[in-house]
């Protein structure tokens, strides 16, 4: 799970196991079957990704084999499953293809953005003062606007609307960076805030050690719990991003990478004249990928919310210590998660 | 959350005629409270501006980026001098404010329009798509989620929610193409792209004075049946792809919401009183639920704007999102800047609105 390999160790972790392990063995029914499927879906598409090479009858640069070109458009059939596209590519091939490069920019994404995210959310929170107020009006801002049309915007600042491969890539995951930063600042900011006036904090700082020392060791280590939870919703969103991207035309040349926006931009003209094989497979794998994390998102966030969580899991005393989110479900305000993902 | 007992009967909650004496100097009535939300817009656009221009900046000037290919270095360079692109970005930057604040937000590179124009041509194409999909979304969602609250934990519910999740997952290209493939090419039973047939547009320019560019409102004043449906007929499309995204969204929070109403004291002492689970689901816990939908509307607004783009690309709508689409392939960006500055206010102002709504109807919001 790429979306567990959290690269900063909680104390929460220590002591209660893996976060999505752990959140595992708590659910029950139909909360349990949706978590389980989730994963499912995402370990499925974390294997296509390491075995393209294996999996993958031809390139996803191809055109031609022994035989001669393969052909555009060329119906399903036994040389070609899933058809060729209209450029004359294998379309099952760039679909398995397009996992490596959906991986790519999940990866990316989240590690930047969780990094800078945590830490100016901790720096922020933990210091206050004019640097915390101008963040909190940027990211604000940054937070209300249109996903798509930053990303459009920085797809042209780091590509020039060019598209190699890690150029493409980059635009994608870095754009997905921007707009995911407030949302980390937020969270980890909203739990420095608090976890400052905690005694523990107060007492480390008595014993005199360093501000870095307080913000990595006492609250850093306390903030972390909800992160689990925004990861595979920037993981998904990340996702749709690179095929929007893709769709308007600032996806990856073909002959680079595999990607499945750039696939559906093309198959655009292919739909009016009934061709569906170019367009359902990719558009197939993006909610693929997309579902399964999402599915995950949603049940780590069930979970933490003792209002949605599964009545029998309360009675399985378990209560103690099911909230993942201190101080109750994540994304405070009258929207709760919505008002998350609504932004995206 | 504390309930107040005017959530008890879901009405709106009546508006204190005069605000209570502000004990401290941050909390205030409700006039304060536009007030300083209406403040914060500018912050907000300015944060945005400067982010959209300095980045865009850094790349280079927008007439090599358009036309670097085509030209010859010198001619290159005399057409950047007489743009002023030339000058220190800081003094580009001020002047570029200067013409925000009256309103010019640059002038396209490739067909030599002033944005606000495009704004003006092709604006109504968009608020009608966004409304339309709104409309859908409403009819979706608000009635599934309710649903789905009322049938927690069995299959039903399991259904819809997966549902929810698939709208979400789907982006709306693809969902529209799917919708292309089966409703338009498959079946035959509707138009597969544009926002209206060439005979109807015709129509429409000649026969109406004044057209308001919403071309249900243009259809109806011709007076022809056809045309109407014509018109309808074109929208159903764009509207199911654009409208299910945020359907997914409204049905997940209503679910959430009755959820969380159900299991509130109120509820459980209206229940104790005897009242049927139907009535309390309808009465009591439903409408109070609905709520924190006026709240997310406002942040739908960006959701719908950058789905109108990938929408109106796919059925060739012609609206802002296909105009700015056309841009980008075209490397005019100055246009896709005007645009995408122009989005921004949008989205700041209808946030504003809806925040004031919000604040109207349930005073918490007040802070």
């Amino acid at each position: 799970m790429a979306t567990t390999a959290t690269p900063t160790p909680t104390p929460a972790r220590r002591r209660r196991g893996l976060p999505v392990v752990r959140q595992l063995r708590q659910a029950v029914g139909l909360q349990r079957g949706m978590l389980v499927a989730g994963l499912v879906l995402t370990g499925v598409f974390l294997l296509t990704a390491a075995l393209a090479d294996l999996l993958a009858p031809y390139g996803y640069n191809q055109l031609r084999d022994a035989d001669g070109p393969f052909g555009a458009q060329q119906s399903p059939s036994g040389d070609h499953w899933l058809g060729t596209t209209v450029g004359g590519y294998d379309v099952l091939s760039r679909v398995i293809y397009g996992t490596r490069t959906a991986l790519a920019v999940i990866v990316v994404a989240i590690v930047l953005s969780l990094f800078l995210g945590v830490l100016l959310g901790l720096l922020s929170g933990y210091f206050g003062g004019w640097l915390d107020r101008v963040l909190v009006v940027v990211c604000d801002a940054v937070y209300a606007f249109p996903t798509l049309l930053l990303a459009i915007v920085m797809a042209i600042v780091i590509s020039g609307g060019q598209s190699s491969l890690w150029g493409g890539i980059l635009a994608a995951a870095i754009s997905i960076t921007v707009i995911y930063i407030p949302q980390y600042f937020r969270v980890i900011r909203a739990e420095t805030v608090r976890i400052k006036a905690e005694a523990y904090v107060e007492s480390a700082k008595v014993i005199g050690a360093s501000h870095w020392r307080i913000m990595t060791r006492h609250v850093l280590r306390n903030a972390t719990r909800t992160l689990p939870l925004i990861l595979t919703l920037n993981a998904s969103e990340a996702i749709l991003t690179l095929a929007g991207l893709g769709f308007l035309g600032f996806g990856i040349e073909p002959t680079a990478a595999a990607e499945w926006g750039f696939d559906l931009n093309r198959a655009l003209s292919d739909v009016t004249s009934g061709i569906w094989w170019t367009s359902i497979f990719p558009g197939i794998a993006i909610v693929w990928v997309v579902l399964g994390l999402t599915l995950v998102g949603e049940s780590l966030n069930d979970l933490a919310d003792p209002r949605l969580r599964s009545r029998r899991a309360a009675d399985a005393g378990e209560t103690g210590e099911v909230t993942v989110v201190p101080g109750g479900p994540l994304g405070a305000g009258p929207a709760g998660l919505a008002g998350i993902e609504g932004a995206s | 959350m504390t309930t107040t007992t005017t959530e008890l009967t879901g009405e709106p909650a009546a508006v204190p005629e005069a605000a209570p004496p502000p004990r401290r100097r941050r909390s205030g009535g409700l006039g304060s409270y536009i007030a300083v939300r209406f403040l914060l817009i500018f912050p907000t656009i300015f944060v945005l501006v400067t982010t959209v221009f300095f980045l865009m900046r850094t790349t280079g000037d927008p007439i090599t980026a358009a036309l670097g290919g085509r030209l010859g270095p010198a001619e290159l360079a005399e057409r950047v001098a007489a743009a002023g692109y030339d000058r220190p970005l800081f003094t580009q930057y001020l002047e570029y404010l200067g013409q925000l604040v009256r309103l010019d937000f640059g002038t396209t590179l490739s067909t030599n329009q002033p944005v606000t124009e495009v704004l003006a041509d092709f604006g109504t194409a968009t608020l009608e798509l966004a409304f339309y999909a709104l409309v859908v979304a409403f009819l979706v969602g608000i009635p599934l989620g309710r649903f789905a609250a009322y049938a927690r934990d069995r299959w039903p519910d399991a259904v819809l929610r997966v549902f929810a999740i698939l709208c979400y997952a789907t982006p709306v290209f693809f969902a529209g193409m799917v919708l292309k493939l089966v409703f338009s090419s498959g079946l035959g039973w509707l138009p597969a792209s544009g926002r209206a047939s060439t005979r109807s547009e015709i129509l429409i320019q000649t026969s109406v004075e004044n057209p308001t560019g919403i071309y249900l409102i243009d259809a109806i004043k011709t007076g022809n049946g056809e045309v109407v449906q014509d018109v309808l007929e074109h929208a159903v499309l764009p509207a199911v792809a654009l409208g299910l995204l945020t359907a997914g969204v409204f049905l997940r929070l209503v679910r959430t919401n009755v959820i969380g109403t159900l299991g509130m004291g109120y509820v459980e002492a209206a229940r104790s009183r005897g009242v049927s689970e139907r009535r309390l689901l309808r009465k009591h816990a439903y409408r109070p639920a609905l709520i924190p939908i006026v709240t997310v509307i406002g942040l739908q607004v960006a959701l719908l704007l950058g789905g109108a783009v990938l929408t109106e690309t796919t059925f060739e709508w012609r609206g802002l999102g296909f105009q700015l689409s056309e841009y980008l392939q075209a490397r005019d960006f100055v246009a896709v800047q005007g645009l995408v500055v122009l989005l921004a206010v949008v989205v700041a102002v209808t946030n504003f609105v809806v925040d004031v709504i919000a604040a109207l109807i349930d005073p918490r919001v007040r802070y």
